[in-house]
């Protein structure tokens, strides 16, 4: 991978530090009237996503870090791993761990389509559509009447995700879901 | 709030009209300096454009300040004088910095830098509507932002701090280094609230081409000042040094600098070196324009105010 200077960091530029890969949030030009310029240097760490700021004296440069989002279907899990395969046509699969899926895991539907971050050719991170048509695998019949809970009660999706949902949804039905604040939207 | 191309035109013809008048006043000569020079500044913190012909010959450098060229004048005898033009610095750009901007310098002979700050703070009246500027040392500035003395602490605290608060990445720091790392983040942001503000005094270490002198404490320091307002920079001034010997020792410790550090080597100006047994007693200031704009026009970012 090509060296990026600090003069060339800009936001979303995937850099190397301490090993781990890193994506530029955010690089700020500090210059004295006189004397050494210096960036101050906000990096989200991709494997753990801590926000990182540091210091760099301007013109020291970063190695790149090989890092590519790629769309993914969903195929299975053995137990171990989670195995993804391409959509471009090459059907290359990719196993990731429990770590790299994070919460994803809950949001996992087989022949959907997941954003898969692949780091030196492995998998660092999944990150589910953000709607999702989901399964309703358990929940309680509804109480009509029963206000106390907001007119909501909890429901077991299929992918073992738990949201709230009106209390006419039944067992076997199919809801739209925002994977992003784990919320219902509708009947799908 | 960005101004249309009309109002960014009479702006600049307002501000540059109005720094004419001050000057006409008071009797300082305008000079142009040219913008193509042999030799650059040496400071290994700034990189100037080089010029070339087709066949890549080098025709000279364009130049950051007209400081060299107006010490010659000065050693000649032009006596008090301004220069209003385009300076260049590259690898610069962010909201405040451009690769070619306006600058303003001036030199009054016989003049130290007390007495130059209180001309600048006039100006600055003239063009912002603003209070009188204050000031404050280095060191006191540094000591209640910082918690530590820049003159008499320890290297080795110095560099504590600056990794403990900015988890600072790279080759080892000089002191001078951290210094201006901790002056720009700490000190720098909250100078300048309410009327314009002197830093003064600086570290010896980064006296440039300012004399140095002893603080009230028997410190040594360079009898160097910079402007700043509303967390701008605006201005860097010196009572400037005259003494050859000591300029060109100051100019072959820029070059060991630069070859330490990998840069480019730069020739040393051997014709302001020859000018300055004669160059007077006289202090001098640079100020900002497109800063000084910026302000005016209560912008924040000089892309509001370019024309191109």
């Amino acid at each position: 991978m090509a060296n990026y200077s600090t003069n060339e960091f800009k936001s979303g530029l995937k850099v190397l530090l301490e090993g781990d890969p890193c994506s530029i949030v955010e690089n700020e030009f500090v210059k004295p009237g006189k004397g050494q310029a210096f960036n101050r240097v906000k990096l989200k760490n991709l494997m753990t996503g801590r926000v990182w700021e540091r210091t760099f004296k301007s013109g020291e440069s970063l190695e790149g870090a090989d890092v590519m989002d790629t769309d993914m279907e969903y195929l299975y899990n053995d137990g171990e791993f989670w195995y993804f395969m391409s959509v471009d046509g090459s059907f290359e699969q990719h196993g990731c761990d429990a770590k790299a899926l994070g919460d994803t895991v809950k949001w996992l539907k087989e022949q959907e389509k997941y954003v898969v971050t692949l780091f030196n050719g492995g998998v660092i991170a999944v990150a589910a559509p953000n709607h999702i048509d989901l399964l309703v695998a358990q929940t309680d019949p509804g109480v009509k009447g029963d206000t106390a809970q907001g007119g909501s009660k909890p429901a077991t999706m299929a992918s073992g995700a738990v949201v709230q949902v009106p209390l006419f949804i039944e067992e076997g039905e199919t809801l739209k879901i925002d994977t992003r604040t784990g919320k219902y939207i509708s009947r799908a | 709030m960005s101004l249309d191309l009309p109002a960014r035109l009479q702006l600049r013809a307002d501000t540059f009209a109005c720094v004419r008048a001050f000057f006409a006043d008071r009797g300082v000569l305008a000079v142009d300096p040219p913008s193509l020079m042999a030799a650059p500044v040496t400071d290994p913190s700034i990189e100037v454009p080089v010029a070339v012909d087709a066949n890549g010959r080098r025709l000279g450098y364009l130049q950051s300040s007209p400081e060299y060229a107006m010490k010659r004048l000065l050693a000649a005898g032009a006596g008090d004088c301004y220069a209003l033009g385009s300076a260049f610095r590259v690898d610069e750009v962010s909201p405040r910095h451009r690769l070619e901007f306006t600058l303003l310098e001036w030199y009054r002979v016989g003049w130290d830098d007390g007495q130059l700050r209180a001309e600048l703070s006039d100006l600055l009246m003239a063009l912002l509507g603003c209070q009188p500027a204050t000031a404050i040392s280095y060191r006191d500035a540094f000591q209640a932002a910082v918690g530590l003395c820049p003159l008499t602490a320890s290297t080795a605290a110095l560099l504590a701090r600056v990794q403990s608060e900015f988890d600072y990445q790279g080759p080892v720091l000089t002191r001078d280094d951290a210094l201006q790392l901790l002056c720009a983040l700490k000190v720098e942001p909250g100078l300048g609230r309410h009327a314009p503000e002197y830093l003064v005094d600086y570290p010896p270490g980064q006296a440039a081409l300012a004399r140095t002198r002893l603080d009230a404490q028997g410190d040594a320091v360079a009898a160097r000042f910079e402007l700043f307002y509303r967390g701008v920079e605006l201005a860097n001034g010196y009572w400037e040094l005259t003494c050859p010997d000591e300029q060109r020792s100051r100019f072959e410790a820029d070059l060991a600098e630069r070859e330490a550090r990998g840069l480019p080597a730069v020739p040393i100006d051997q014709a302001l070196l020859d000018a300055m047994p004669t160059l007077p007693a006289c202090a001098g200031v640079a100020l900002g324009m497109d800063r000084v704009m910026m302000l005016r026009a209560g912008v924040t970012d000089l892309a509001d105010l370019s024309l191109f």
